[in-house]
């Protein structure tokens, strides 16, 4: 019986991990590899969560589809946050304190913002796959779980190659380790940072689809993601993905068996243990450099 | 100014303030008094850190938590003396609670000092924005911990009763408006002190150039470190008599993120490089907000705030303090 929970509680950890893994994405493109802290991430996926609501309530169509369909919305809204931050913090150096100071109010407006439109109730979304579960085994696999982790690691299939074998995809690599060598190549680095913050918050969209289908969304719920996100970011090594979906794998696992075994609540402190710790004994991460 | 000139200055500004509320106001005038002047507390504590060394801290509602949950665990203490502590403690336990609110507001703040201590040391060795990330977290765990923790009244929240009157203060709001007075005296004292002192000029050699700063043989951590901690104790501070002001208190209001949002504005929109500023920030957006959430609508209000600090951080960088510094130039010259 003890085994038997434990093997579900493994299980469930490491499909939760997939869709942390896709929550993280972003921030490993836009912290790990731009160094642009940017801490209003959960409110972009939030954000994404209920524009997936709202399409799929009054239209049906599947969340994933819907998600698919406005990242090159997201993709524009993150070209468009970026320009803002280079202009006003980057150009001049300014980004660690008031840089910082921008990403928070952008988070606390959105959230906000949310709140002013759809209230405080929780909301959820309808798909065919959303309750039923694969029984395989003895071992229970929830759809609502299954098929996000799937969407998720194609997500980092995609974006691995994109990154490692396209022009860009190795510029956006190079960008923050050296600018002067792009330049020299003829490469403007802030046109090739513009996309790959355009990308890191179209994988917002995306991983606010996945929110949505595993759990019902209030507007706050996004802070709960900030502590996990940075502590997989992180204990994966800056700007590495495949550190990063080990890293949101474990940490699935270790909260799911948390959440077993001490209790639900007890989940969130988790993830703050585990940055804590990886910054006072490994800075750099599992796969850092 | 000298210092003691200063301090008396601020004396004399407080107790007129108190005195003319006294005599012709009202209640609510100290109850909103009382909250602009806790977050003249918390913005000139966040300034401190933020403003003097350039380290982001983004965990004010959870250093502000700390104080209130110590007040709440004392208090609670006092209130179930007989079932929770050994008969042998009772009687030397008894003697001291409960405790004022004075000796809960230092407790407050050692409690809040020592954890920004703990958390400063395994971050600030690293980059500053590992500490910030790391405040932020910090207050989701400080949260779940008081969620699970149910002496202190879990997620259901705890009831702190206040006395209704206390002697010579009459009402008991007005107490706590006195307390929080010389709170803001302390710390703007404080801030001043630090501003005018090699710790200060340490804090912005920090802020300017950390590396060259320690390549020349300032001791950045030990700074870090002593910015860290006094500025959550003050933090802590703020936090200990809140339970007495608002009677109720529960993880969601004591962690609330508006706290936090609101150290970080008004220190930035009334400008971070002086005392004055996070000050005069905290009296317009503190006053604003408390007519904004009469007459209109606290969600709205904080909207008001967020959209403030993104603007101000980025059309006018240097706050209020720097808009006047430029308009006063442009006049001379």
């Amino acid at each position: 019986m003890e085994f038997d929970l434990l093997i579900n509680a493994i299980i469930a950890g490491i499909l939760l991990g997939g869709f942390y893994a896709a929550v993280t994405a972003g921030i490993s493109i836009s912290f790990g590899m731009l160094d642009i802290v940017n801490i209003a991430h959960p409110a972009f996926i939030i954000l994404g969560s209920y524009i997936v609501y709202i399409v799929n309530i009054s239209f049906g169509l599947d969340p994933i589809i819907v998600s698919i369909l406005v990242l090159p919305a997201f993709y524009i809204l993150g070209a468009v946050v970026y320009q803002v931050y280079y202009l006003s913090f980057e150009k001049f150096g300014q980004e660690s304190l008031r840089g910082l100071a921008f990403f928070f109010g952008l988070l606390f407006v959105t959230e906000v913002c949310l709140l002013l439109v759809f209230g405080v109730d929780y909301r959820s979304v309808n798909a065919p796959y959303i309750g039923s579960s694969l029984t395989f085994g003895g071992i229970e696999f929830p759809y609502r779980l299954l098929v996000p982790f799937l969407v998720a690691l194609a997500m980092f299939v995609a974006l691995q190659i994109f990154l490692s074998h396209t022009f860009i995809g190795r510029a956006v690599m190079a960008v923050s380790q050296d600018p002067m060598a792009l330049r020299l190549m003829a490469v403007d680095p802030t046109r090739i940072k513009r996309i790959a913050f355009g990308i890191s918050i179209a994988t917002a969209s995306l991983a606010g689809a996945f929110l949505i289908i595993i759990q019902p969304v209030i507007p706050s719920v996004g802070r709960d993601y900030i502590g996990r996100i940075f502590a997989i970011c992180v204990l994966g090594g800056l700007g590495s993905l495949p550190g990063t979906i080990i890293a949101a794998l474990l940490l699935g696992v270790i909260e799911s068996i948390t959440s077993t075994f001490y209790g639900p609540s007890w989940a969130p402190a988790v993830s703050f243990g585990i940055l804590l710790l990886t910054l006072a004994v490994r800075p750099s991460g599992l796969l850092g450099r | 100014m000298r210092t003691p000139v200063f301090i008396l200055l601020e004396i004399v500004i407080g107790a007129a303030l108190y005195l003319l509320f006294r005599r012709y106001g009202n209640d609510y005038l100290f109850f909103a008094g009382y909250t602009v002047l806790q977050f003249i507390v918390l913005a000139t504590a966040w300034n401190i850190l933020g403003g003097y060394c350039g380290y982001v801290n983004f965990g004010t509602a959870g250093f502000f938590a700390l104080g209130a949950y110590s007040s709440v665990f004392f208090y609670t203490l006092a209130q179930s003396l007989e079932d929770v502590v050994p008969e042998s403690l009772q009687a030397p336990l008894k003697a001291i609670l409960p405790l004022p609110v004075p000796v809960l507001i230092i407790i407050g703040g050692i409690v809040a000092g020592l954890i920004g201590l703990g958390t400063g040391y395994l971050t600030l060795r690293l980059r500053g924005v590992f500490f910030a990330i790391a405040t932020l977290a910090l207050a989701v765990v400080l949260q779940t911990i008081m969620v699970n923790w149910e002496f202190v009244g879990g997620s259901r929240g705890a009831y702190v009763i206040p006395p209704n009157a206390v002697p010579v203060f009459g009402p008991y709001i007005q107490y706590l408006f006195v307390l929080m007075s010389i709170l803001v005296i302390i710390a703007l004292t404080a801030a001043r002190l630090i501003e005018r002192s090699r710790l200060g000029y340490g804090f912005a050699t920090i802020r300017d150039d950390e590396l060259a700063a320690e390549a020349s043989g300032v001791p950045t951590l030990k700074l870090k470190l002593i910015a860290t901690v006094v500025s959550g104790a003050l933090m802590g501070m703020a936090g200990a008599p809140f339970p007495f002001y608002i009677g109720y208190v529960e993880p969601d209001s004591a962690f609330n993120l508006s706290y936090a949002v609101n150290a970080i504005a008004m220190p930035m929109i009334g400008g971070t490089t002086s005392w004055v500023g996070p000050l005069i920030g905290a009296i317009l957006l503190g006053t604003l907000q408390q007519i904004a959430t009469v007459t209109i609508s606290s969600a709205l209000n904080l909207l008001i705030v967020g959209l403030l600090l993104i603007g101000f951080v980025i059309v006018a960088p240097s706050g209020i303090i720097g808009l006047w510094q430029s308009w006063t130039r442009k006049k001379t010259s």
